[in-house]
């Protein structure tokens, strides 16, 4: 295995069969494989605190890998994430609810219906690029959020509630047995813009990307595509948020937020633009650090609490300004991501004592 | 119909889309001379309101003293901001900038909620007459202030863009940054000016808010209200901003007239602005006064 695990300096891929591979070495493969064995352990082996963290872990992990191949694959900035996540969330509480879809079906079915309403309001992406973009999808969050507030045969106006599914009659009411549930969902969606990147369409959105006049220029159809990727991307936040709404069993207008369209694109600022494990890294590292904060923060409060007394109350703001602040810095110092960075690290370490 | 109610939310259009368009005023300014979209805009305003409230109230300064004096922290933060965070981004992708002013927006306003509160405070009495009668209409005479203002910024923002050095300076930049960085303009001064000057305006903007309807974390939302009104108007344009700005001031209020009178919907003022820009962008993504981008390969 080492001889083919290390690959020194320069390119040997010498076919085009080889340059898709899923895996590039054996290593990732291997790596992969392993993780994906200690994530099925991790109900038996992890405390229910850890297992709810992989959850949400999971779940804004599945959405935010739909908004890298809206972002980091072709380029289209949305600022309306959330909206699509909440739509999902409502759609699928939806039809479990008034027409007794069961929760399993009623996770993709919510799915497409988000990608519908993702690819209307990806409409626009028709037309204009760039930052007129960006502000358009702003407008699509909070025409989406007004939506909700006032569809009340969809939302009641305030929320719903949202029932945990059943697995051929055995009720995954659990954290333990809804974890499988985000996992499998997780692994199709990994496997599934893996192997979008790898196909025509992705090399097409990533060709849209780098310079759309040359990839029209190529036979692309710009527009189909554009629109395309705003359907991928809805598809995977749908069904985030209806993996969300079955988990916390209960859908609130006001979780869908502009600062959580915020939150999914520092994950994948944070992750790495493009990256399929970036999406779920940076996940990783946005659910977790309110967590790190809270115990850096109490742990700093039992120490000495006359001089940080303060913080006390301001926990939430610390949180917030911990979040901006990592933001800014990896865009100052890291603008590649966390993917790109273990990608160095495991470069180095394969190439020890050399540089390459 | 009722006529007097929709004169009096006309006026009142006019007015807060008077003030939409110096805050889109500010925001293009950046825009066009850094190609930085400001997402914190919206905060200034909360800094420069807060601040100064700070001032008049918690240190018992006369408002005609703590007001220049907001306007030089606010200078001071302006250069701040674009040199220790905008700087080493030049040259960076959209997503980044984008996110970077976002995420300057969120540091900024759990830092301000922080220090001053969740809670609206207002300023002290400034004017002697509260109201004033015009042309049979009770007018506040804060919003007469308002008005006043935003008409006494916006000529001062000609008059810097046409007859000084400064402004030639960065006209040059915004036109081609390269050819007046060969001629001898100092880019990086004029990049440090243009996000001065838009938090000063902006802090006066946040100032004239505050006096009108009391100083809160709610004001930030003239920020993303900032949006429609720069999409109507253009994103490159100034003219356009404020054209864009009193559009959507006066669109916000009639949206309001109609709602109120016939459609009893609820809160479509806050939305309406946003359908408005979605419908723009898609008949006309340039807006009505900005420059449509051509490219060659």
């Amino acid at each position: 295995m080492a001889s083919t695990a290390l690959r020194p300096c320069g390119d040997f891929r010498t076919t085009y069969k080889t340059d898709q591979y899923l895996f590039q070495t054996k290593m990732i493969g291997w790596t992969a494989a392993a993780a994906l064995l200690v994530l099925i352990l991790a109900p038996v082996l992890a405390s229910s605190y850890v297992v709810n963290l992989l959850i949400l872990v999971g779940i804004s992990g599945i959405s935010a890998l739909g908004l890298n191949v809206l972002v980091g694959m072709t380029g289209q900035i949305s600022l309306g994430h959330a909206a699509f996540y909440g739509f999902g969330a409502f759609s699928s509480a939806y039809l479990a609810n008034n027409y007794g879809v069961p929760v399993l079906i009623a996770i993709p079915v919510a799915g497409v219906m988000t990608a519908i309403v993702g690819m209307i309001f990806g409409l626009p992406a028709a037309r204009i690029k760039g930052l007129y973009l960006a502000i358009a999808t702003l407008a699509s969050q909070f025409i989406l959020v007004d939506f909700f507030a006032r569809a009340t045969w969809f939302t009641n106006g305030y929320g719903v509630d949202a029932s945990k599914p059943e697995f051929f009659g055995i009720p995954l009411d659990t954290d333990e047995k809804y974890f499988y549930v985000v996992l499998a969902w997780a692994v199709i969606s990994m496997i599934a813009v893996a192997n979008l990147k790898r196909s025509r369409d992705g090399r097409a959105l990533v060709a849209v990307r780098d310079h759309y006049l040359s990839a029209e220029i190529m036979g692309i159809n710009l527009t189909k595509y554009r629109i395309l990727a705003f359907g991928i991307s809805s598809f995977f936040a749908g069904v985030a948020g209806a993996l969300y709404a079955h988990y916390i069993e209960f859908v609130s207008v006001e979780t869908f937020s502009i600062s959580l369209s915020i939150n999914f694109l520092a994950m994948i600022i944070i992750g790495g633009l493009g990256s399929v494990p970036g999406a779920f890294l940076g996940a990783m590292f946005i659910e977790l650090l309110p967590q790190l904060v809270q115990l850096i923060s109490g742990f700093l409060i039992t120490i000495a609490p006359t001089v940080f007394g303060l913080i006390e109350n301001g926990k939430a703001y610390i949180e917030q300004i911990t979040v901006g602040t990592v933001i800014i810095l990896f865009l100052i110092f890291e603008p590649e991501g966390i993917a790109h960075r273990v990608g160095q690290t495991r470069k180095s370490i394969k190439l020890y004592p050399f540089s390459y | 119909m009722n006529w007097f109610l929709l004169t009096q939310l006309l006026a009142n259009g006019l007015i807060v889309g008077m003030l939409y368009g110096v805050v889109a005023m500010c925001f293009v300014l950046i825009y066009k001379s850094t190609q930085v979209v400001n997402f914190a805009q919206g905060e200034f305003l909360v800094l420069g309101a807060w601040v100064c409230l700070a001032m008049v109230v918690k240190a018992g300064l006369p408002f005609y003293i703590a007001f220049p004096f907001t306007l030089v922290f606010m200078t001071i933060f302006g250069i701040l901001i674009q040199t220790v965070i905008l700087r080493p981004l030049i040259g960076e992708p959209i997503i980044s900038i984008i996110m970077v002013t976002i995420a300057l927006s969120i540091i900024m306003q759990s830092i301000l909620n922080w220090t001053f509160g969740n809670s609206s405070a207002s300023f002290p009495q400034i004017f002697p007459v509260e109201n004033v009668s015009l042309f049979g209409l009770q007018v506040e005479t804060a919003y007469i202030m308002s008005l006043v203002l935003s008409v006494f910024v916006m000529a001062l923002f000609y008059a810097f863009f046409q007859y000084s050095k400064y402004g030639l300076a960065m006209r040059a930049t915004a036109y081609d940054q390269q050819a007046a960085q060969s001629l001898g303009v100092s880019v990086g001064q004029v990049f440090a000016m243009s996000w001065a000057i838009s938090a000063v305006v902006s802090g006066i903007a946040g100032i004239i808010i505050g006096i009108v309807s009391g100083v809160s974390s709610s004001l930030a939302v003239i920020g993303i209200k900032v949006f429609p009104a720069v999409i109507v108007g253009g994103l490159d344009s100034i003219v356009g901003a404020i054209v864009g700005g009193v559009i959507i001031g006066l669109l916000e209020n009639l949206a309001e007239f109609v709602d109120g009178q016939y459609l009893q919907w609820g809160n479509l003022y806050t939305i309406a602005p946003f359908y408005v820009l979605i419908i723009i962008l898609v008949i006309k993504p340039y807006g009505l006064f900005g420059t449509r981008d051509i490219e060659r390969i």
